[in-house]
């Protein structure tokens, strides 16, 4: 089995509000996360809005000071803030963010965004520096005439593969893709898509890919994790997730999908109908945070949290159905 | 014959911009007919907002009409005078909007904001403060909505996304309507509070017996809502069909184009995607404006617009694959 490239182990990330009502007290974004991710695979985070997925992400590639726990890449420990990280570990994760428009610089070019990176890092190919720049472009396909083109002027999917290609220049080994494709159209995240998927094959590339579509994961994920409040509430191969998923929230999120084909009807849970509403980060429940909308809910769900536990090979559930 | 309530007709939306006319809307056929729920699906900037603004005539001050005509209930609204239009957007059509703070405004509750609608409406006893009142809260209540007395005195930023969605829901609702427009209501929605939300909008308009026009980017959204589909392209509706028809047999090269892109929930892997982009309003193709990008594309789609061809009950495609003349 190929090795574990990334670990996280009791990840906590809260955020104090300084001011208004609520001053004093603290956003759990993240509250005690457990994944880890092998090299070459895709793990999928999953999650609706406000369940910690880009926290989480920012704490690995060290955006923020984690609040508490382990973060390990290739058996070193990097779970200090970024600006304290060791460049060669830098260069060896990549990130992309949702709205590529606010992440380019619009007052430089093409040629100036792909470049930054490679001197920042000392791997400009000092013989023919242009060559190295087109080759990018070209792993993006996106045509050579580019290079001297300003962010502007491409299109919302064409600036999501240059912000691509900028993370590619280091040749990194993980890439943290937040929502990608999630402002595009599907014709365009389509082209999107593929194109990532080439690119892992190529480079044993591990993703961690987070996006709130299921239909999407199902698509690209080898294992995802379903986040809820700040904790992942199921982990499980892609296969498993859809075909035999246990928590109660994952199936009330799949059985909430709208879907296209009968074929897709049929995978989704019947018995868990959606209600109620997502309770906020800085009032979480006590107990399991899910117990406010699950109708499996007991007595003992009010007082404890339940433990992640296994309930077959890489599944993992956080629910005391399963104790 | 059923009533039709809505029927727009070869209508032709333009813009003005600062790099000249944009030529949105290149045609536009459309059809309700009472208590219908339709919906029209299209990826980004292909127009949808601009077709149902066009029915309520708040289209933005650069928008001009050269060509066309949009009946409701059988009069024009173009021809429409102030107090006809005052009338049409008081008690026949109701716009529910993406982002809820385009029709809630916050600086009033939400009893506040109701009770003037209702007052407006026109119906019988609602002169009368108690009469506001109850009307407002039974129409909270129909949309499931917990606890209306509070909310009811609740000011739109103390509710949440959902809650104020369904307020909005209820509001479009609170008076009799001939049809309410919905424009991508849950797509800054979470998927489980979507579900919510579309549950109890199909629920709300099935019982008061009016008619739906829906936008969404989400096939799968119109699937689940409505009983016939729009499909629409770069100013023009491209196809309409039953929806169980338009899945199990899309005919527009767009159509199955763009259904091929969506990732199933059943895996299969992903399509390639649509080569080339939209192409812009300013310089238009001549002919089929999808043609530059339709792998099906012949000689005479670069040169003359395709009109609607009716190929089933209900179902137009407008593409001349499916013209007895063929590829002529
Ligand atoms: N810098 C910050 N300061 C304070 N609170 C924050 C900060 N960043 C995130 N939060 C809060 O932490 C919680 C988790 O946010 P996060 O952005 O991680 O969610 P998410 O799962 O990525 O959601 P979405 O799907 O909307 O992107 C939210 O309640 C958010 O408001
Ligand atoms: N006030 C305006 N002035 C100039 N152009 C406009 C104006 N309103 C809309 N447009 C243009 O008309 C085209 C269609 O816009 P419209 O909002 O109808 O699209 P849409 O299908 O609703 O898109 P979306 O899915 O993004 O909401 C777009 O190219 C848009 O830029
Ligand atoms: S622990 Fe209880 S409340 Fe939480 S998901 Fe499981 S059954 Fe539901
Ligand atoms: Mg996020
Ligand atoms: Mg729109």
């Amino acid at each position: 089995m190929a090795r574990t490239i990334l670990e996280v182990k009791g990840l906590k990330k809260y955020f104090p509000i300084a001011a208004g009502e609520q001053k004093g007290k603290v956003v759990r974004a993240v509250d005690g996360v457990d994944f880890f991710i092998r090299e070459g695979e895709t793990l999928g985070l999953v999650g609706e809005s406000g369940s910690g997925k880009s926290t989480t992400a920012y704490c690995v590639i060290g955006m923020y000071s984690i609040t508490d726990g382990e973060i390990s890449f290739k058996g070193q420990d990097i779970s200090m803030h970024s600006s304290k990280r060791p460049l060669s570990i830098k260069k060896d994760i990549g990130m992309v963010f949702q709205d590529p428009g606010t992440t380019l610089n619009p007052q430089r070019s093409v040629k100036q965004i792909l470049s930054l990176p490679l001197s920042v890092h000392k791997i400009v190919d000092k013989r023919d520096p242009e060559e190295q720049l087109l080759k990018l472009l070209e792993e993006v396909e996106l045509p050579a005439e580019y290079l001297y083109s300003y962010p502007a002027s491409l299109g919302g999917g064409e600036r999501q593969m240059l912000a691509i290609a900028r993370a590619l220049a280091t040749d990194p080994s993980l890439m943290v893709l937040d929502e990608p494709t999630s402002a595009l159209d599907v014709s365009v995240q389509a082209k999107i898509i593929n194109m990532l998927l080439r690119l892992q094959k190529e480079r044993n590339l591990a993703y961690l890919f987070i996006t709130h579509d299921l239909s999407l994961m199902r698509n690209l994920a080898t294992r995802i994790a379903i986040m809820y409040l700040g904790k992942i509430a199921e982990i499980a191969p892609t296969e498993t997730f859809f075909s035999a998923p246990r928590h109660p929230y994952t199936q009330m999120l799949l059985s909430s999908i709208p879907v296209m084909t009968e074929d897709e009807d049929a995978l989704k849970p019947k018995r868990v109908v959606s209600r109620g509403e997502i309770p906020s980060p800085v009032d979480v429940p006590p107990g399991c945070s899910f117990n406010t909308r699950c109708p499996f809910v007991t007595d003992g769900c009010f007082e404890e949290d339940p433990a992640m536990r296994e309930v077959g090979t890489d599944h993992w559930v956080r629910c005391h159905l399963f104790a | 014959m059923t009533q039709t309530i809505v029927d727009i007709r070869d209508l032709y939306v333009q813009y003005r911009t600062f790099d000249g006319q944009a030529k949105v809307l290149n045609g536009v056929n459309l059809t309700v007919k009472k208590g219908e729920k339709v919906s029209i699906v299209g990826e980004t900037a292909c127009g949808k907002t601009t077709t149902v603004k066009s029915i309520l005539r708040i289209l933005a001050p650069q928008a001009s009409i050269p060509r066309g005509e949009i009946l409701f209930n059988g009069s024009d609204v173009l021809k429409m005078g102030y107090s006809e239009l005052n009338k049409l957007r008081s008690s026949g059509a109701s716009m529910i909007f993406q982002d809820p703070t385009m029709s809630l405004n916050p600086v009033f509750t939400i009893g506040e904001q109701m009770e003037a609608v209702i007052r407006y409406s026109g119906q019988s006893g609602v002169e009368q403060k108690s009469v506001r009142h109850e009307l407002a809260v039974k129409a909270l209540e129909e949309t499931a909505m917990p606890d209306p007395e509070r909310i009811l005195q609740s000011y739109p930023f103390q509710l949440s996304g959902g809650m104020r969605q369904r307020v909005c829901i209820a509001l479009s609702l609170a008076t009799p309507r001939d049809l309410v427009i919905a424009d991508e209501p849950t797509t800054n929605l979470d998927v489980t509070i979507q579900d919510q939300v579309l549950k109890i909008l199909k629920q709300r308009v099935e019982a008061k017996g009016c008619s739906l026009i829906l936008i969404t980017h989400s096939f799968g959204v119109a699937r689940e809502t409505t009983d016939r589909i729009y499909v629409m392209y770069a100013g023009n509706m491209v196809e309409t069909a039953p929806t169980q028809e338009l899945f199990r047999e899309p005919l527009h090269p767009y159509s199955r184009a763009l259904m091929s892109c969506i990732p199933r929930l059943s895996g299969g892997g992903m399509a390639e995607g649509i080569p080339g982009r939209l192409s812009n309003y300013h310089n238009p193709p001549k002919g089929c404006r999808f043609a530059p990008r339709c792998p099906e594309a012949m000689p005479r789609c670069h040169e003359e617009k395709p009109e609607s061809i009716d190929v089933g009950r209900e179902h137009q495609v407008a593409c001349f694959l499916y013209d007895k003349d063929g590829g002529k």
